[in-house]
């Protein structure tokens, strides 16, 4: 069982997860400086599947590279690349390297890479790959055939609580979890009213006795980042005067991590809430205040 | 009269729902609404990508595909029983079917099969 699992399904403790850094070309030193630095935080983290439509290191590679030096992996699978055939090639071949932890998302579109003339797959959806996952963790693949004995997984997904339809998405995480997902790292929402509707209407629908819901959370130095975020990536909205706040303010820097620590107090906050997941753009010493101003110390140090 | 039915359940549906004939339509459980215009072709509801306008990630134009089924779903008076489906898991796509009539594949219950591990979680979910 992973230290994810046994986290979140025996304890009542909480649960910070984190985004690892994509790799390209910088080798195993640049895993070996990353896991060092995320490790006394995070339980587990996750190895990213092609994020935002850019090629990369893949998600099955980064994760076998996170776990030899000491973190245990989150896997993402997306959609948008692989037919199932390939996908459930990379579960099991994860799981022969003792990777455990899936993360099954939709995927961003094509669209939005840079590499927009490839071909988008979508074999599968996020629900069906959840479904295949959990299918695999029974011991066979989806064409029945035995898979012996079972690779044990622990099997999660994503939602977006920001975005429309929102009285929807509720229903969305009820459908993930009836196919087997027992985490949700949740989108990074700039609209704390609308992640408090959605955590309650989790709660109301008794779906966290299932799942864990882990808001994201984003690290950023200044505005700049918010805009982007906002024009770019799909899903995510920043209020005007989210942007404002940072943008007006005389040191920036200093600002957004303040409103980084305020959505992160509030998200930690909420019924359902298990813990949080955090990406951390600026690379610098905020990781670590942040995780001490909420209260947290290392791990090797417990 | 097995490759007239496809022609006319193409120009019946075509004009009306932008039917892509999948060959295992499941427009009555999505709000009339055909998911296989989804540029993902998503059968299992949206994506995290909808703008805040309620627009499509991939065509910025377009308005989402589940956030019209949902709507539909919601407010068209259809059978109770048909907006109860709408939260259903749909399995992936059988791409053999792609072409085929949709009718004949329903009556014949051709479009209910389902890979055999995906049956077994199936039930076995459904148990508990």
């Amino acid at each position: 069982m992973s230290q994810l699992e046994e986290l979140i399904t025996k304890t009542k403790e909480q649960v910070f997860t984190a985004e690892f850094p994509v790799i390209d070309g910088e080798g195993f030193a640049k895993v070996e400086k990353y896991a060092k630095r995320l490790k006394p935080w995070f339980v587990a983290v996750n190895a990213t599947d092609n994020t935002a439509a850019h090629a990369h290191a893949s998600n099955v590679a980064s994760a076998i590279a996170m776990k030899m030096h000491g973190i245990e992996p989150i896997m993402q699978v997306v959609c948008r690349d692989k037919n199932r055939l390939a996908i459930q090639a990379d579960i099991v071949g994860a799981s022969l390297h003792g990777i455990e932890n899936i993360c099954a998302l939709t995927g961003d579109d094509v669209t939005a890479g840079d590499e927009t003339e490839a071909r988008r797959v979508f074999d599968l959806d996020g629900p069906q790959l959840i479904r295949l996952a959990t299918t695999i963790s029974r011991g066979e693949y989806m064409s029945g055939r035995k898979i012996d004995p079972a690779p044990h997984l622990f099997v999660g997904a994503v939602e977006n609580p920001s975005a429309p339809p929102f009285e929807y998405r509720v229903q969305r995480v009820a459908k993930k979890v009836a196919a087997g997902a027992k985490f949700l790292q949740l989108q990074i929402s700039y609209h704390p009213d609308r992640l408090e509707k959605f955590c309650n209407g989790v709660v109301a629908a008794g779906l966290d006795r299932h799942v864990a819901l882990l808001p994201t959370i984003v690290l950023i130095k200044g505005a700049r980042p918010l805009k982007f975020m906002n024009d770019k990536v799909p899903g995510i909205n920043v209020p005007q005067d989210v942007i404002d706040r940072v943008e007006k303010s005389t040191d920036q820097a200093e600002e957004a991590y303040k409103q980084t620590l305020e959505l992160s107090q509030h998200a930690l906050s909420l019924p359902g809430v298990r813990g949080l997941h955090v990406t951390d753009f600026r690379h610098d010493d905020t990781l670590e205040r942040l995780m001490t101003d909420l209260g947290r110390s290392p791990r090797s140090l417990n | 009269m097995p490759k007239l039915l496809p022609l006319i359940e193409h120009v019946v549906k075509g004009p009306v729902w932008d039917c892509q004939m999948c060959g295992q339509c499941v427009l009555h459980s999505t709000g009339m609404t055909c998911p296989m215009n989804c540029p993902k072709t998503l059968r299992n509801g949206p994506c995290g990508g909808v703008r805040e306008d309620g627009n499509c990630e991939v065509k910025p134009e377009m308005r989402c595909v589940w956030l019209k089924g949902y709507e539909r779903s919601e407010s068209w008076p259809l059978p109770k029983v048909w907006k109860e489906e709408f939260n259903h898991l749909r399995p992936p796509v059988d791409n053999r079917l792609k072409g085929d009539s949709s009718w004949i594949n329903f009556f014949t219950k051709r479009d209910r099969w389902t890979p055999k591990g995906w049956a077994n979680t199936t039930s076995e979910t459904e148990k508990h």
